[in-house]
């Protein structure tokens, strides 16, 4: 573990990547109790303020402490990224193993259905999905993970097919080894560790697909903090302060960098050859 | 390339917009929306509304009334708008023209910039050139086009006033005026594209500069350029295609939210808005023509991969 630790953080996305996520992953569990100001009192004198000590990155229109909303709107745009992405992972996991151990005739038309899902852009997916359960945060996250599933099926399944394959499988079987050892410690590492990969980088997707949904009033409702629906209002005052429309925007690029980096640093950390 | 290779992948289409086309019915059965409620008002009486519904066929069974709009899909009949009552495809195919004129003036935009980018970076490997590229292209890949849109409108819009800010004139109409509400827009689209694509030829660059070939070509003593455009580029930009014929699902999700905030008539604000109305028939149309762009542009990059595979084998 700490030598992959080491390989990890000796690639500069790896180390940057770590870091970022694990900065997200502060704000999220601690943001509310780190936050100086309510996120959601009302200041009528003390709107469209600058950044300053007692507001660090200014005031939005209603005079909202935009660093406290940003430290608190965490919650709700990266758990539910993240939840929603583990979620979609593990319904395409199953499909794609499944698929993939069905082999033949089945899979061919497992994995033709997946290829035509996946001919509905996953924006439109989620788009319809959230208008027919209704607009909602718990919604969106089962349209996300939903609009996932597919692209994660076809991946797994490429996958553990090839594992199947390798040599090494083969090498243990004729060691002699037993079927339990050879799925945990000769398959399962191998297939995991992609998906692992895969997941990391789709985060950060999932990220940009909730704050686009609340963006276009799918999502998160006012006066929430989530970061896409403070895009979305800061539009029409954003020529009055442009904070409003840049602090939010700014959160939400750096969580998505910080999933991408650590993505492919764990990549590049779990293929040495490459 | 054979012709049964044509063949299946043809069949293929035609399996993936029967599957869309059921997945698309199925959600829109399940969508909490009367037609014939929307059609004549919460007002309505129920004798009227029974007998909208009688000469609709919504009474009918499920799979019958499938099947029925089904071939009507096949006569090229897409029905008529709950909102509107207009014929649905003329509607849709003319806002889909328009989402194309963005979509491939947005793919043209990113191949001059991503390909050079991404050969530059993978010769340059692990010095500032590549880097750079790679911090661009993590930030590209970063920022959802809702945020990079808002914020060009800002700065190029609002603040500076270069450009105009929303709306869409026809080329047609008044041609520098037309390019004018573009420009916006495209950039928008292109940005995640150019992202994306100049770290796939990058990779891909790469992985063909470390090959035995290209070591064979430098040991015959070829000087490095031509070992670069003779050998190694061929290779190395072939997958580009299938990249961008995947990506182009990603950019009919873009399309959708860059046209909403650019008040551009395409296909994806038709959807936003069929969808914001409930309108069935709309919705229906407009998510299977969406997968059959995607479906046939993929079919198209297969074929061109196919083609320009087998001319460099014979070369």
């Amino acid at each position: 573990m700490t030598e992959f630790l080491k390989r990890l953080l000796r690639t500069p996305q790896g180390a940057i990547g770590l870091v970022l996520v694990l900065l997200v992953l502060i704000v999220v569990i601690f943001g509310p109790s780190l936050a100086p100001h309510d996120p959601e009192s009302l200041k009528p004198l003390a709107r469209y303020k600058g950044m300053s000590a007692a507001y660090w990155l200014g005031t939005d229109q209603y005079g909202r402490d935009i660093f406290s909303r940003l430290l608190i709107g965490a919650r709700a745009t990266v758990t539910m990224a993240v939840l929603a992405t583990v979620v979609g992972t593990l319904a395409g996991a199953v499909i794609g193993t499944t698929s993939a151990f069905l082999g033949g005739r089945a899979d061919e038309v497992i994995m033709r259905t997946i290829d035509a899902v996946m001919s509905i852009p996953s924006l439109l997916f989620a788009l319809l999905i959230v208008n027919l359960l209704g607009s909602s945060t718990a919604n969106a996250l089962v349209a996300v993970a939903i609009a996932f599933a597919p692209g994660m099926a076809r991946i797994t399944r490429s996958v553990a097919l090839s594992v199947r394959k390798q040599d090494y499988v083969s090498a243990a079987i004729a060691r002699g080894e037993s079927a339990s050892y050879i799925v945990m410690r000769e398959m399962l590492p191998n297939v995991i560790a992609p998906i692992i990969v895969e997941m990391t980088i789709r985060v950060s997707f999932a990220v940009m697909l909730f704050a686009t949904l609340s963006f276009l009033g799918l999502g998160a409702q006012p006066p929430a903090a989530e970061w896409g629906l403070m895009v979305s209002e800061a539009r029409r005052y954003m020529h009055l302060s442009a904070g409003i429309l840049v602090w939010p925007s700014i959160a939400i690029a750096l969580v998505a960098i910080g999933f991408n980096l650590l993505g492919d640093g764990l990549r590049d950390a779990l293929n040495p050859r490459t | 390339m054979s012709a049964s290779y044509i063949l299946k992948r043809l069949m293929m289409i035609v399996y993936t917009l029967l599957v869309v086309s059921l997945i698309v019915f199925a959600i829109t059965q399940i969508l909490p929306a009367d037609a014939a409620v929307m059609m004549l008002g919460e007002n309505a009486t129920d004798e009227a509304l029974e007998a909208l519904r009688q000469s609709m066929g919504l009474n009918a069974p499920i799979w019958m009334q499938y099947g029925q709009w089904l071939g009507h899909l096949l006569q090229g009949d897409f029905g008529h708008s709950l909102r509107t009552g207009q014929a649905i495809g003329p509607v849709m195919f003319e806002a889909l023209g328009r989402s194309m004129l963005l979509a491939v003036l947005s793919i043209g935009l990113m191949l001059v910039i991503a390909v050079p980018l991404g050969i530059i970076a993978a010769i340059r490997r692990g010095r500032i050139a590549d880097m750079l590229v790679s911090l661009v292209s993590y930030i590209g890949v970063s920022l959802p086009e809702f945020v990079t849109a808002t914020i060009a409108v800002l700065v190029f819009a609002d603040l500076m006033a270069w450009l105009p800010p929303t709306g869409y004139v026809p080329l047609t109409e008044n041609f520098a005026d037309g390019l004018a509400h573009l420009v916006l827009p495209v950039c928008v689209i292109s940005i995640i594209l150019i992202a994306h694509v100049s770290r796939m030829v990058r990779s891909e660059l790469v992985d063909v500069l470390h090959s035995d070939y290209i070591r064979a070509a430098r040991m015959k003593g070829l000087s490095s350029g031509t070992v670069l455009r003779r050998h190694a580029l061929r290779n190395a930009l072939l997958p580009t295609i299938t990249i961008v014929a995947l990506d182009v699902g990603y950019l009919l999700g873009g399309v959708i939210v860059v046209e909403e905030i650019f008040a551009i008539p395409g296909i994806g604000r038709q959807l936003i808005v069929a969808i914001q109305a409930r309108d069935l028939p709309s919705i229906q149309a407009g998510v299977l023509i969406m997968a059959a762009t995607y479906s046939i542009v993929n079919f198209a990059a297969d074929i061109l991969y196919a083609w320009l595979d087998k001319r460099i084998q014979y070369d």
